[in-house]
């Protein structure tokens, strides 16, 4: 009897093949496939029904597409930047701190230990006109007497989210950094000392250089975060007022998932996934060339 | 100028006291060569003169500031690290100006003294490059191009040379010997080899435990060792030394051997004393250099030898201790064999058998 002999590293790998192949790239492809078919969930057999490019045309053409994109590329910028600023400024406080320090780097890291649609829920609480705190407060102290719409004004909403994203997010800066600054060897900082630097000029000149790959690294992990940012946007305002606070993938899930139409949101979806694509190739770059500057290899 | 002076300077871990109040005159232009074996607080020392390290007690002065509470760069200080302590993400230029580009001088002032102290270190060709694409003598002498271009009042070393092997060790040791004869500025310098100290410096201080044991010249220190501890630390091989008592004039050890005491010092019958001699001052006869009128002689068994070239280091046995003892002009000797060997009385020394300290003449 002669068997199909096959070589053995194909066998060893096989498992894993099969896994692979199963929960990644069958379903990728099959997304894929149907983006190109006007596959709606309500019509099964629409998933036969090629149509070529049109929904990229569509989605490439589609004033909302783009309006979330921007949305979206707005909100990675924005709160990315202001996580950076404040992830830096804890760390850097707290490895000034002598006693305690471990109680405050735990909790430091207590927002992300919470679930996106948690902290979307307790926002909109939070941010509530009638009932929130944030109006509450403001108004008991006499700073306004009308109810702020935080979730309802469109700026205002977008506002919001970004506060929430940061709020949980910062942390993520902050433990990377510090993260970093344990890392910095303490001779080039004293000898910036000796050479007459300034605290500020020591961090400026040494200690920043040093962190840079550290900020970078937190920013791909961050800017993928932020790139398929759902949870949170969904349960504060779903999108709205009007679409005001769409996002790509709030934009994304309604299509697929409210209106069925899932070969265009699939279409939709691979055009975003260039963003992230796009962000992380950046930052990595930065990243190599950050490491590069300090020598640390290629 | 710029002396400097530590007054009664204490150094406090915690409780943990490192440095005991030492007293220390630098004065404007010397180069002063911190020495002791490691972990005796040479570079605690340096770190408070460098402000880098918080004074628990006593005043550092440098010229006439009392600097204490000055941070290191309000103190006109430079500092040569153990590991050179570079940018790693500046070019060695970069690493050179830095501190000028710090206090905000001109880019053509910063150009030239940087260009100027390249020169100085032969490191012109090496300007564009980053740190980690520098060989270890490299670097270090960066290092020191980095504390020249500012042109400090005082230049602080740490162990600038230890990560060099022993050829660049000793160029190097030429060049910042040339260094200091050309700018003249006070240099203190800490090392724990005592070759490098006694070949750089123009007054050693030799600290043990947190203590100034001796301060004095190289050729001071090395002929005048206050305690048996400086005897053995300054000069190589280190002095030997035999444990004995005074008996008419002569120390007898302990195996009941005697020798004629060393001339000048007063010394009492059944005194418990430390004999100290340098393999320098024992040496066989007709391969020595006889120094002072003194001299007696002994005949011992060699047990090895360590041949040098220009000289052989003998190891014998006095009074049941082995000794090293040096051979002028060598020829080549067996172990087992058995030599009359001349003591130089004159250079030979008596320490308190129970304090180490040197019974003075
Ligand atoms: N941060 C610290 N806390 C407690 N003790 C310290 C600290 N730093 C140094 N010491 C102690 O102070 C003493 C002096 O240290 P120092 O670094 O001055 O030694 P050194 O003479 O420079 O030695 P080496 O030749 O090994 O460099 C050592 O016993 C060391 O253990
Ligand atoms: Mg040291």
């Amino acid at each position: 009897m002669k068997r199909l002999k096959l070589p053995q590293w194909l066998v060893l790998l096989m498992p894993a093949i099969i896994i692979l192949s199963a929960v990644v790239l069958i379903p990728l492809l099959l997304s894929l496939y149907s983006s190109f078919t006007s596959y709606r969930l309500t019509r099964p057999d629409s998933l036969f029904n090629w149509v070529g490019l049109f929904n990229y045309e569509k989605a490439v053409t589609d004033v909302k597409f783009w309006a979330a994109f921007g949305r979206t590329v707005l909100l990675l910028a924005v709160a990315l930047n202001l996580e950076m600023l404040f992830g830096l400024g804890l760390a850097l406080m707290i490895s000034k701190v002598t006693r305690g320090q471990r109680a405050l780097r735990t909790m430091m890291m207590f927002p992300m230990m919470f679930s996106p649609i948690l902290v979307g829920f307790q926002f909109k609480f939070i941010f509530n006109d009638n009932v929130g705190l944030v109006n509450n407060a403001l108004q008991s102290l006499g700073i306004t007497d009308t109810a702020i719409p935080w979730l309802v004004d469109g700026n205002l909403a977008m506002f919001s989210i970004i506060f929430a994203e940061v709020w949980t997010s910062t942390s993520v800066f902050g433990i990377l950094i510090l993260a970093g600054l344990y890392a910095i060897p303490r001779d080039p900082l004293e000898a910036a000392k000796v050479d007459g630097c300034t605290p500020f000029q020591s961090f400026r000149f040494v200690t920043l250089p040093f962190l840079m790959p550290f900020i970078y690294i937190a920013m791909a992990i961050r800017s993928l975060d932020v790139a398929r940012a759902y949870d949170i946007v969904q349960i504060m305002t779903n999108g709205g007022p009007a679409r005001r606070t769409e996002l790509l993938w709030t934009l994304i899930g309604r299509t697929g998932y409210v209106d069925a139409r899932m070969g265009y949101a699939n279409a939709m979806g691979y055009v975003s996934i260039f963003l992230a694509i796009f962000f992380t190739i950046y930052f990595f770059k930065k990243l190599t060339a950050a490491r590069k500057e300090l020598g640390m290899g290629v | 100028m710029a002396q400097v002076h530590l007054r009664d300077v204490v150094k406090k871990y915690g409780v943990l006291e490192v440095v005991h109040s030492i007293n220390l005159d630098i004065a404007d232009g010397e180069f002063v060569v911190l020495v002791g074996p490691s972990g005796c607080g040479k570079s605690t020392t340096l770190r408070m003169i460098a402000g880098l390290e918080a004074i628990s007690g006593g005043d550092v002065r440098i010229g006439d500031t009392v600097v204490n509470d000055l941070p290191p760069r309000e103190r006109n200080i430079s500092m040569v690290f153990q590991n050179y302590a570079l940018y790693p993400h500046m070019s060695v230029r970069e690493n050179l100006g830095f501190s000028l580009k710090i206090s905000k001088r001109p880019q053509e002032e910063i150009d030239k003294a940087v260009d100027e102290a390249a020169e100085i270190l032969s490191l012109t060709p090496l300007l564009d490059r980053k740190p980690g694409a520098l060989s270890g003598g490299q670097r270090q002498r960066v290092a020191m191009g980095r504390a020249i271009v500012r042109h400090p009042e005082v230049f602080l070393f740490d162990e600038p040379l230890s990560n060099l092997d022993a050829k660049l060790r000793t160029q190097m040791r030429v060049e910042i010997k040339k260094l200091h004869q050309k700018l003249k500025s006070t240099i203190v310098y800490v090392t724990h080899d005592q070759v490098e100290a006694m070949t750089l410096a123009d007054r050693i201080v030799i600290m043990r435990d947190g203590h100034i044991e001796q301060v004095g010249t190289p050729l001071d220190v090395f002929e005048n060792p206050v305690n048996t501890f400086v005897g053995t630390f300054i000069g190589s091989p280190p002095m030997n030394l035999l444990d004995g008592t005074v008996k008419n004039g002569n120390i007898q050890f302990a195996d009941g051997s005697t020798i004629t005491a060393p001339p000048g010092y007063d010394l009492s019958d059944g005194q418990a004393v430390t004999f100290g001699v340098r393999a320098d001052n024992i040496m066989p006869v007709g391969h020595a250099l006889p120094r002072g009128e003194h001299i007696a002689e002994v005949e011992l068994e060699v047990n090895l030898t360590e041949p040098l070239g220009t000289e052989t280091l003998l190891f014998a046995t006095l009074a049941g201790a082995e000794v090293q003892a040096k051979m002028l002009n060598p020829r080549p000797v067996q172990a087992g064999e058995r030599l009359t060997f001349q003591v130089m009385l004159d250079r030979c020394h008596l320490f308190d058998a129970e304090t180490g300290v040197a019974l003075k003449v």
